[in-house]
């Protein structure tokens, strides 16, 4: 069923169902809690679990293929910038506890606000250049790539 | 219905689909549209949506130029060969020219790129790839784009192009509806780029009930890159060239990072390396333009990610299954061993879920592959998409008219899976491919080509009527049955659905028919879909996110009928173990070494195709020619 919401952590909040890239994440009108309404267009990816502020959702393998009983929890943490995983087999023998970044810097801090950097030149505009570039495409002197400085052309038809 | 319409007036850019392509494009244009207005419709949230919702644990595009590793030209080459030669050459090259300043500005903004301690090189997976903890993958570039647009539209659903009527065959704009308000929104626009993502759950999948939303692409993505331009009747490229993933059973975990940096390797039931001895055969099939073992050999040349299916699928009917993934080796390395698991969890967690349910340690165990059902798309080993406009330096005139990733209908653009020709952009690709598209519309603005539009209200009306019909059609029949799903008015989005998926397998080659189809399969299938067409105007939605999948029913049904179009108009298999049309067996070079380009006229609904000429690099100086 993929995801699921347990019934005692739930607030009813509405995190999942901001989050869900399925739209199956949704508030169910009686008991006010989220539920996953679609659980055949759910990828398991997880979103919502790391949304969730009270760790009430968790993943049950998909029926038709997936047996009881195993585990897979998650915590993302943007102020740390980690994601810290654990996995537990359904016969309890493997029990991993697995760390990765997910990213180098403070959140949102290092990608430029393009409306303030300083406006592209005519020269620019007319040339096949991106922002940014020709500098990093290699941050040396590197120009951009053309089929002359390939020494390259484009014919027609089969290639040997 | 008490909708409201919400209208938005005076966009220069509008981004339809805020995946990878559409992150891109709203994040470039606001360089080059310093005071344009820039907004973005996305149908889930920008910062979990598109096929990186769940992350990626590697940047299977970037030439590493920088590192002296590769060159554009050498990327296209590569996926010439994995293509079988149907690629448009400049439209790749001019990708992967640029690809590397975007990867270097991923990097910048914090997305963790692996390095190699000993080369300070990025860590390679394979030539291609470069490996990144990428959980947040998605959240960072969204961030980017949001930090650009002047609006992100969140949860709207946009379901067609909006036409100027001052104009023809030009865009002005889309409309869509908001799945949580319900409210009808207009977006009234000089230029659109199409990012929408390509279709997965088309073809019938090989889960049955809940595992259905275990595809490998993700359920979401619906095929409205193709839906919406196919729609405003621009011009489509290689649809029929759908793609079929080797992939770890039922997970569809991915093998990239397996085969390539863990080095593990495929054998069949019996234990045995079953790929070579399909080759023989293959080579006759295909001649050796494509597949050449003694070169490949010598050279290293990839063999085609579609004949390596070829031998996986044989292998399979010859009864010598299950081919195995052959892991004991590579996880007796604890290093390895995590690399494996974190390669699931950074993107495909499901895998890691079934492992752990069936208690698969592939430290002691090898895990079984399988081959998927058929995708449409056009980022990975497959190149589905619109047939756009090339940069002027590098087009020859049969793939120019005046603005690099412009499809055939003036202003709108496209990026990702919705343009054709571009395989293996992947990620980097696709943002790329955004950043490009996002240039050429803001020079098409200041060249006063949008200029003059005219939207009716009558086109504005007509829209929303369509759009909400589906509720209105529940509405009127739904009280002539006492409860339940069966009516004979109407099918509801699932219905509709699985009708597709089962004509499409069986008539277009899909799994359960070995991938097989021949030209009369395809001409009853194309009968099939106009009847399911028929019926889609009978879709009933029942409340708002019904409505949501019967517009994305809508548009994958729109994607199929290209598909089968397509399939049937290329009368040879140039990609055995991709689909095979089973009455013309082999590669024709001679009639068919040519890109194939399809138009549904909007009026009437006929297809027209044709044949477009492939041009290819080749060394300036012939005599350099044998590289």
């Amino acid at each position: 069923m993929p995801t699921f919401v347990y019934m005692t952590r739930c607030d009813g909040c509405g995190q999942c169902v901001d989050i869900c890239p399925s739209d199956i994440m949704h508030i169910d009108p009686v008991v006010r809690r989220a539920y996953n309404i679609e659980p055949n267009m759910c990828w398991e990816c997880y979103s919502c679990v790391k949304a969730c502020p009270h760790n009430a959702i968790d993943v049950r393998g998909y029926a038709d293929f997936a047996p009881l009983g195993h585990s897979v929890r998650v915590r993302r943490d943007e102020e740390k910038g980690v994601i810290a995983w654990r996995i537990i087999f359904r016969n309890g023998e493997k029990d991993m506890n697995l760390l990765a970044p997910i990213t180098t810097k403070p959140w949102g801090k290092h990608i430029p606000q393009l409306a303030d950097a300083p406006a592209p030149s005519q020269e620019m505009r007319d040339s096949e250049y991106l922002y940014n570039e020709p500098k990093y495409l290699r941050f040396d002197d590197g120009g951009l790539h053309t089929l002359e400085s390939a020494g390259l052309k484009l014919k027609t038809g089969v290639y040997e | 219905m008490g909708y409201k319409t919400i209208v938005e007036d005076g966009i220069d850019v509008l981004v339809c689909g805020a995946g990878l392509g559409g992150t891109g494009a709203a994040f470039e244009a606001r360089y080059w549209g310093k005071d344009k207005k820039i907004v973005v419709a996305e149908k889930a949230n920008i910062d979990r949506s598109g096929a990186v919702a769940q992350g990626l644990y590697a940047i299977n595009c970037y030439m590493g130029t920088r590192f002296g590793e590769n060159n554009p030209e050498d990327h296209v080459r590569y996926a010439r060969i994995d293509l079988m030669g149907m690629v448009r050459e400049d439209l790749l090259f001019d990708m992967a020219r640029h690809v590397d300043s975007t990867v270097h500005q991923f990097e910048e903004w914090g997305l963790p790129l692996m390095r190699n301690p000993k080369t300070g090189a990025y860590q390679r997976e394979g030539r291609w790839q470069i490996m990144i903890h990428g959980e947040s993958y998605k959240p960072i570039v969204a961030e980017a784009a949001k930090k650009s647009a002047d609006q992100v539209f969140n949860r709207v659903c946009v379901t067609h192009l909006l036409m100027d009527e001052a104009k023809e065959n030009r865009v002005a704009g889309a409309v869509g509806f908001n799945v949580r308000t319900g409210n009808y929104h207009v977006f009234k626009s000089k230029t659109v780029v199409v990012a929408a993502g390509g279709a997965s759950n088309i073809f019938k999948p090989r889960s049955v009930g809940e595992g259905a939303g275990r595809v490998w692409y993700a359920p979401w993505s619906s095929g409205s890159a193709y839906g919406l331009m196919i729609g405003a009747g621009a011009k489509m490229t290689q649809m029929e060239n759908r793609i079929v993933l080797a992939r770890f059973k039922d997970g569809y975990g991915p093998v990239g990072a397996y085969f390539l940096h863990l080095k593990t390797y495929t054998q069949n039931g019996l234990g045995e390396e079953y790929e070579s001895k399909w080759f023989p055969a293959l080579e006759e099939m295909v001649g050796k333009r494509y597949l050449d073992i003694e070169a490949s050999h010598r050279t290293h040349r990839p063999i085609p990610t579609c004949l390596r299916n070829h031998a996986f699928i044989n292998e399979v009917n010859a009864g010598r299954g299950p081919i195995h993934m052959v892991t004991m080796e590579a996880f007796q390395d604890p290093h390895l061993e995590e690399i494996g698991w974190h390669n699931f969890l950074g993107m495909t967690v499901g895998q890691a879920v079934l492992w752990a349910a069936t208690d698969v340690d592939p430290k002691y165990e090898n895990p079984e592959l399988t081959t998927s059902e058929p995708y449409v798309m056009g980022s990975h080993a497959t190149g589905c998409g619109a047939w756009c406009s090339g940069p002027e330096d590098l087009s020859p005139p049969e793939y120019y008219w005046g603005y690099n990733r412009m499809t055939t209908v003036e202003g709108l653009f496209g990026a990702g899976d919705a343009v054709g020709g571009t395989p293996h952009a992947f990620s980097s690709g696709s943002f790329t491919e955004g950043r490009l598209a996002a240039k050429a519309a803001c020079k098409y603005i200041d060249d006063g080509k949008g200029e003059g539009i005219r939207v009716s209200d009558a086109q504005i009306n007509r829209r929303k009527e369509e759009i909400y019909k589906p509720m209105e059609h529940y509405k009127i029949y739904r009280n002539e049955i006492t409860a339940g799903s069966v009516n004979p008015n109407y099918i509801n989005p699932r219905q509709g659905l699985d009708r597709l998926q089962k004509l499409m397998d069986e008539y277009c080659g899909g799994v359960t028919v070995n991938y097989m189809t021949n030209e009369k399969l395809l001409h009853i299938g194309l009968k099939k879909l106009k009847l399911l067409e028929e019926d889609l105007e009978k879709v009933a939605a029942e409340n708002i996110h019904e409505l949501l999948r019967a517009w994305e029913l809508k548009h994958r049904h729109l994607t199929s009928e290209a598909v089968m179009h397509h399939t049937l108009f290329r009368k040879e298999t140039r990609w055995p173990g991709y689909y095979y049309r089973g009455d013309a067996m082999r590669v024709d070079d001679e009639n068919w070494h040519v890109l194939t380009v399809s138009r549904r006229d909007p009026e009437t609904g006929e297809y027209t195709m044709e044949k477009a000429p492939c041009y290819h690099l080749v060394e300036d100086k012939p005599e350099a020619a044998a590289a």
